[in-house]
């Protein structure tokens, strides 16, 4: 469907949004505590949230700055943890990349995987006319809202949660809740298990050395499996 | 963890790092192709970074790779993990993977 104004546009795109808040919330909620039982400042991890903008790298920064790991193997895992936004970008550019640079730098900021997931196929089909960008911009928006608030709201529990309740399992248990969904085929699958034991194995390794190790492994797995499946299935070949 | 200056640093290090992954090819239009290759990788990197933070926090509960024999969070990453497959929600995974973790926890005294 076309919309008949950018006002309308937007709101449709914020309606969009709210399906998905039930997702972000407890992630936005324990990544708030978190930051705070980990010992940051109230405003040290309200400006952490607004420069990472990416609920898994700031947990995953979290919890390495915790184990004492060197700043720049923190920036790198964050940054690698982040890679997938290059995937979102070069499958948003055809559609985004006219727009003047004081709103597309913005725009470019409010990407997220939710933000992504909600306007990707809605631009290809190119069924939302002229006002796709509102749409884009009013969906992006509300999830950016509902991020910050929920960690701010985190933020102001966390003092207030004792140490006996182990809080802190919940940043390997969010990891999980994102880890099921990425696994969709045997080379996922492979990828994961094979990540999953290099870490344990390497978890000894400083530097946090294990878990790059441990991620190009699971990498190399995965691509191994999918060559294999490729050139050993018959049924796949056309 | 590290002093507020360092903490800074790295947060404006991330921030201006995921603003350019985030503007790659929608800033660079036309001018940056990804290798096939590259391209085929990427789609592996969640599953296994994922894979390789949740393994090692869960089998090391006091990190840094020292064993520890009963550990209730192997249990209940388990059933967190079930409950994720079955459901995909967020909120499931937490309260049903807390929930283990703090039985587990009262019935080891």
């Amino acid at each position: 469907m076309s919309y008949r104004s950018g006002r309308d546009a937007f709101l449709q795109g914020v309606r969009a949004l709210i399906p998905l808040t039930p997702g972000v919330i407890p992630f936005g909620l324990v990544t708030g505590i978190m930051a705070i039982k980990l010992g940051l400042s109230p405003l040290t991890a309200m400006g952490m949230t607004l420069l990472f903008y990416s609920g898994s790298a700031q947990m995953v920064a979290l919890q390495l700055l915790d184990t004492g790991v060197l700043p720049m193997a923190v920036v790198i895992t964050a940054l690698v943890i982040n890679l997938r936004f290059v995937m979102y970008s070069a499958s948003l550019a055809p559609y985004m990349h006219r727009m003047p640079r004081r709103k597309l730098w913005p725009l470019t900021y409010l990407l997220s995987d939710q933000s992504y997931a909600l306007c990707t196929l809605r631009y290809s089909s190119g069924e939302m006319g002229r006002f796709a960008h509102h749409y884009y911009a009013g969906a992006a928006l509300a999830m950016w809202l509902c991020w910050q608030l929920s960690v701010l709201a985190g933020v102001c529990l966390g003092t207030g949660i004792p140490e006996s309740w182990s809080l802190s399992f919940a940043i390997p248990l969010s990891f999980l809740a994102l880890l099921i969904p990425a696994i969709r085929n045997l080379a996922t699958l492979g990828a994961a298990l094979a990540g999953g034991m290099l870490a344990v194995c390497a978890a000894g390794l400083p530097y946090n050395l294990g878990l790059i190790i441990a991620s190009i492994g699971g990498i190399v797995t995965g691509l191994v499996i999918e060559n294999w499946r490729n050139a050993g299935g018959p049924e796949v070949r056309p | 963890m590290s002093s507020d200056l360092s903490l800074w640093g790295i947060f404006i290090a991330v921030g201006l790092g995921t603003f350019a992954l985030r503007l790659s090819f929608i800033g660079l239009y036309g001018r940056l192709r990804v290798p096939p290759l590259l391209q085929r990788a990427l789609a592996y990197v969640p599953a296994s970074v994922l894979a390789a933070l949740v393994l090692p926090a869960v089998v090391y509960p006091g990190g840094q790779g020292a064993l520890v024999l009963a550990n209730p969070q192997i249990p209940a990453a388990i059933v967190a993990a079930w409950v994720a497959w079955k459901t995909r929600s967020t909120v499931l995974t937490l309260a049903v993977g807390m929930a283990v973790l703090w039985a587990g926890k009262f019935l080891l005294g």
